[in-house]
């Protein structure tokens, strides 16, 4: 009896780590930026490059901060989500134009609609580097003290809006600084 | 046969080539440039060390550590600012901490099972082949000696 229960038992486990193996995200790294404070930056403005935008800027406010860019095919896709969450207007949006040329991305925005309350340009993605960000498109939530919520990466799908950002930002706004 | 050897040639060729060159002042900065960028993993390809990889965010990690080493910051300082950034998970060589015990001991434990097995496994089969083993030199004896009975009188019946 003994002799059949130890390999099944020994089977079930192996098909325990397979199936967490499988249902495991290795591109999901986990940010270290949750519940700290979103690191600083003065950096110029797409649509007037001599004014500069600092996260002191958007302090009291709740805030995401998408880093997006015109050669990147995931943010193609994320575009008319971010548009549809702008029209609702539950909190600001910043985007972090990473590594792009500014008349392209500002071609991007004519053509496909500007979700962004103002974009900040990071031509050589330093900024990007304080960010950790490694895969564009990628979305931060910041609360009205600074702290960042939540990281999102990878393009947001309708669903994320619903179940993840519109019931965060809600809690986020009730909060009070 | 000739494509063969072009297949070996390149498979061999390809492993240590850097993808940009930097030179720093102080060679034993240099030096920590060559190991630091070996043991700090590229987020895009997973799999490759930012030496490795030539990502765009690999080719701004690179330069990142070349900075700072120019400013004379330390590898701690260097490997510091990544894990603040990426996480342990920008190490290929992670610190041996409370969270990441288990990837260090891991190792160690699999072997140590796998070779209590072995001796588990050696140990009852010889406890088990003893017995057996005395039991059939027994009847080859008595077989043995009927052979030579067999052989001597030479009819069986």
């Amino acid at each position: 009896m003994l002799k059949f229960i130890i390999p099944l038992l020994l089977f079930i486990i192996l098909s325990i780590f397979l199936a967490l193996g499988l249902n495991l995200k290795p591109s999901d790294i986990p940010s270290p930026f949750i519940n700290k404070l979103a690191p600083n930056f003065s950096a110029s403005k797409l649509s007037a490059p001599e004014q500069k935008l600092t996260p002191a800027d958007l302090k009291g406010q709740v805030w995401l901060f998408n880093v997006w860019a015109s050669w990147c095919v995931s943010c193609r896709a994320e575009h008319p989500i971010l548009n549809q969450l702008a029209q609702q207007h539950a909190a600001v949006i910043v985007g972090l134009n990473y590594k792009d040329e500014p008349s392209n991305a500002k071609n991007w925005l004519n053509t496909l609609g500007n979700p962004y309350d103002v974009s900040i340009m990071d031509q050589d993605g330093r900024i990007g580097i304080d960010y950790g960000v490694y895969g564009v498109p990628e979305t931060f939530v910041i609360d009205k003290k600074g702290l960042i919520r939540y990281k999102h990466t990878g393009p947001i799908s309708p669903d994320d809006v619903q179940q993840i950002f519109l019931p965060l930002i809600a809690k986020l706004q009730a909060e009070t600084e | 046969m000739k494509c063969l050897f072009f297949m070996l040639f390149l498979m061999t060729s390809t492993s240590s080539y850097a993808v940009d060159y930097r030179q720093l002042s102080d060679p034993k900065q240099q030096e920590n440039y060559e190991t630091l960028t070996k043991e700090l993993r590229c987020l895009v390809c997973q799999n490759q060390t930012i030496a490795d990889s030539n990502a765009e965010l690999a080719a701004d990690l690179r330069r990142q550590v070349y900075e700072m080493l120019e400013k004379g910051q330390s590898r701690e300082e260097i490997v510091q600012f990544m894990t603040d950034r990426y996480g342990d998970f920008v190490l290929y060589k992670p610190a041996f901490k409370g969270k990441t015990t288990l990837l260090w001991i891991a190792p160690i434990l699999f072997l140590l099972l796998g070779l209590s097995t072995v001796f588990f496994f050696i140990r009852r089969k010889k406890a088990s082949n003893q017995p057996v083993d005395s039991d059939s030199l027994q009847t080859n004896k008595e077989k043995q000696k009927k052979i030579h009975h067999l052989l001597e009188k030479g009819d069986a019946s």
